[in-house]
């Protein structure tokens, strides 16, 4: 397999490697192809768990067929929670495609601009200063917290002259959230109640999420995604630095100032839902990158798709390797996608960014 | 080409060089030592060190039996009453010498680390390692109860196999410095998912107990610690010493440093070697203390105003953070918090703080 490989990297960059799917025809087939996967893990997710459900039955009941025992867990447990599943999946791989490509550093994953911190900061606040302890009550708690956390990390990293550059806005980033974890995890020390709602939110859940919450959270999320997709093109541009990006005539300062809303809608959203799911933003850009070459519209689309595979594999995991019980799927994500991730950057000449 | 072959222009002429930035060169008259010496780097370095004895001198004084800054100096060389000694010296002294110590370690080590992967979100756990001492510490706490060298012990074993596998995981005809990036990404992350649940399984207040470890804390540390910490310190130094300088070459690409006559590899896991050992010192002595890795570097290069990381600053910044931070938990704070919790929020305060001055000033 080596003979015709070269042995040795050529130091330069620009004739990277365009992934594996070379073509646009290799690309669309590829896709077509996650897709496939996509449909079959939400088919598993619907189908398996604490009592596990016949394929043709979930279909039937999806497709109108009412009359089963089955019904009631498959519309009213099961599918909330799939739905959910691809939907914060989504969001958090297409969120992560867009801070790798703003800040151009294979590190950044969606949490990098405080969203996660914010959050986890007003689930404290929420719990410890309000005594609040539903689902419900935190979430918009923890929007609100990834909202200005997010805000406030952009003010502080792009303030002056220029918009700032990338690495200022990851420093900002990192520097907010290690304020806002500080504080939160000095009041959690000190009173036992919150640090114990606290561990199990921070796990990161699907489980218990009706359509009230996935409702909730829609609207953010559809209008994160327009606005990603919306300045998708222009990424291509800031990828290849600031100067050379505004040479070709792209704004740097506005594409940026829209990547940061579109992160902030799709991961505080997420995060609100679910809870911090951390390792799913940060794996899938990179992988899909490897996959289909440095074009950003393409790894945004893959993103989009193989985010929630991942997720919904590690719910459906979650579900069985605990049984009767289940594993939060935050933790199982980064168990699940970790390996592969080791494999496909150990497996070829895998770009950097 | 070698470099050395400019000097038939005479001795004057390498002072004319302008390095756009002051400087002064040293040299012996036969040209045997010669140093071209950064004038704001040294003034910053002569700050911190000033403002890390004055902070020592004023932390030996605080507590529920105050002591003036004068009686702290007489205690020190033995001129006191007994009652003082003893509370200067024999209480007081190893915990701000142990903070300023650790936090040199740990502001070395991410320096070495930052410099290393040319990153500035690096640190010790871009190979995993506190985030596997923490797991180590976590199996230790949960199944078999924690005492304080057992914990030590496990968080140990934990840092350096998670640290060395991650190296070997990302090796394939050498460690890129991408490629060693994602492989302790990853690893971090499965780790920190076997974190998540132990704390989740373990009941409330073994779980609390845990976290208060993984904060990092300084809490009822004495002389008993100061001596393996400063004899480890007392080896690692040294080898900075000789392996920190290259790093600069380094930091120019595998290529380059390769072409300038330096052997990439093996210095590159010598570093590594160094860096986590630092680190390990560190968590070992008082668990995974966050944050001082990575702030200490980058305040440290925003002071000094330098394009690269420097070494001697992100040292002592990290000593006087982790010192300030420890006296604040100590003495500011109504209960006897954990200091990492103080160290995440005053270095992200003031990492704040200097990107807004920075951005002013541009």
């Amino acid at each position: 397999m080596t003979t015709s490989a070269p042995t040795r990297p050529t130091p330069s960059r620009g004739s990277g490697t365009p992934g594996l799917a070379r073509t646009g025809g290799g690309r669309g087939g590829w896709f077509a192809l996650t897709l496939l996967v996509l449909a079959a893990v939400v088919l598993l997710s619907v189908a398996i768990g604490a009592k596990n459900i016949a394929p043709h039955t979930v279909l039937d009941t999806l497709f109108g067929h009412r009359g089963s025992d089955d019904d009631l867990i498959v519309l009213d447990v099961r599918l909330p929670r799939t739905v959910l599943g691809l939907l914060v999946g989504a969001a958090l791989g297409v969120a992560g495609a867009l801070i790798q490509a703003m800040t151009r550093n294979p590190l950044a994953d969606p949490g990098i601009l405080g969203v996660n911190a914010g959050a986890s900061f007003f689930v404290v606040l929420a719990v410890g200063a309000f005594g609040l302890t539903s689902i419900w009550s935190y979430i918009w708690f923890a929007f609100l917290g990834a909202v200005l956390a997010t805000v406030a990390v952009y003010l502080v990293g792009s303030a002056g002259r220029g918009g700032g550059s990338p690495v200022r806005l990851t420093l900002a980033g990192v520097a907010l959230s290690a304020v806002l974890t500080g504080i939160g995890s000095g009041i959690t020390l000190l009173d036992p109640a919150a640090f114990d709602q606290l561990r199990y939110w921070k796990a990161g859940s699907l489980a218990g999420r009706g359509y009230d919450i996935v409702l909730a959270v829609l609207p953010f999320l559809l209008a994160g995604l327009a606005v990603a997709v919306a300045i998708s093109r222009s990424l291509n541009a800031v990828a290849l630095g600031d100067e050379l990006a505004a040479g070709l005539g792209v704004r740097t300062t506005r594409i940026r100032l829209f990547g940061v809303v579109a992160v902030t809608l799709l991961c505080g959203a997420a995060t609100a839902a679910v809870g911090p799911v951390a390792f799913v933003g940060l794996m899938v850009p990179h992988v899909a990158r490897w996959l289909i070459g440095p074009d950003q519209r393409w790894i945004i689309a893959f993103s989009a798709v193989l985010a929630p595979v991942l997720l919904l594999v590690s719910d459906v995991l979650g579900r069985l390797v605990a049984r009767p019980g289940e594993l939060q799927v935050g933790i199982v994500t980064a168990v699940v996608g970790a390996p592969v991730l080791i494999y496909l950057v150990r497996r070829r000449q895998a770009s950097g960014l | 080409m070698s470099l050395g072959t400019q000097h038939s222009d005479g001795p004057a002429a390498p002072s004319r060089v302008d390095f756009g930035r002051r400087v002064r060169i040293l040299r012996r008259r036969r040209g045997s030592v010669s140093l071209r010496i950064d004038l704001r780097t040294a003034g910053v370095c002569l700050a911190l060190t000033g403002l890390g004895v004055l902070v020592a001198l004023i932390a030996l004084g605080l507590g529920d039996f105050r002591v003036s800054v004068p009686d702290v100096v007489r205690a020190l060389f033995g001129a006191s009453d007994r009652a003082v000694g003893m509370v200067v010296v024999d209480w007081r002294l190893p915990r701000v010498l142990l903070a300023l110590l650790l936090g040199a370690a740990l502001g070395l080590s991410g320096g070495i680390f930052q410099s290393l992967t040319r990153n500035p979100l690096g640190s010790p756990d871009i190979v995993g390692f506190n985030t596997g001492a923490y797991t180590g510490a976590l199996l230790v706490i949960v199944f078999v109860g924690g005492d304080h060298y057992l914990t030590a012990g496990g968080a140990l074993v934990g840092g350096i196999v998670t640290a060395a596998a991650v190296y070997l995981l990302a090796f394939r005809r050498g460690v890129q410095g991408f490629r060693l990036i994602i492989v302790g990404i990853a690893v971090a992350a499965m780790l920190g998912s076997v974190n998540t649940w132990l704390l989740l399984r373990a009941d409330l207040q073994t779980a609390m107990s845990a976290a208060v470890w993984g904060a990092g804390s300084l809490n009822g540390l004495g002389w008993g610690s100061v001596t393996p910490v400063a004899v480890l310190l007392a080896v690692l130094l040294p080898c900075v010493a000789v392996l920190g300088p290259k790093l600069k070459y380094l930091e120019l690409g595998d290529d380059t440093a390769r072409a300038l006559g330096l052997r990439a590899e093996p210095l590159r896991l010598g570093l590594i070697v160094v860096g986590v050992a630092l680190t390990a010192v560190a968590t070992a002595a008082a668990g995974p203390i966050s944050f001082v890795a990575l702030a200490a570097p980058q305040v440290a290069r925003r002071l000094t105003r330098t394009p690269g990381v420097g070494l001697l600053p992100a040292a002592l910044l990290g000593a006087v953070l982790l010192l300030v931070s420890d006296q604040l938990a100590q003495h500011a704070l109504p209960a006897d918090l954990p200091v990492g919790v103080v160290t995440v929020s005053i270095g992200g305060a003031y990492l704040i703080w200097l990107l807004v001055k920075e951005a002013r000033r541009q």
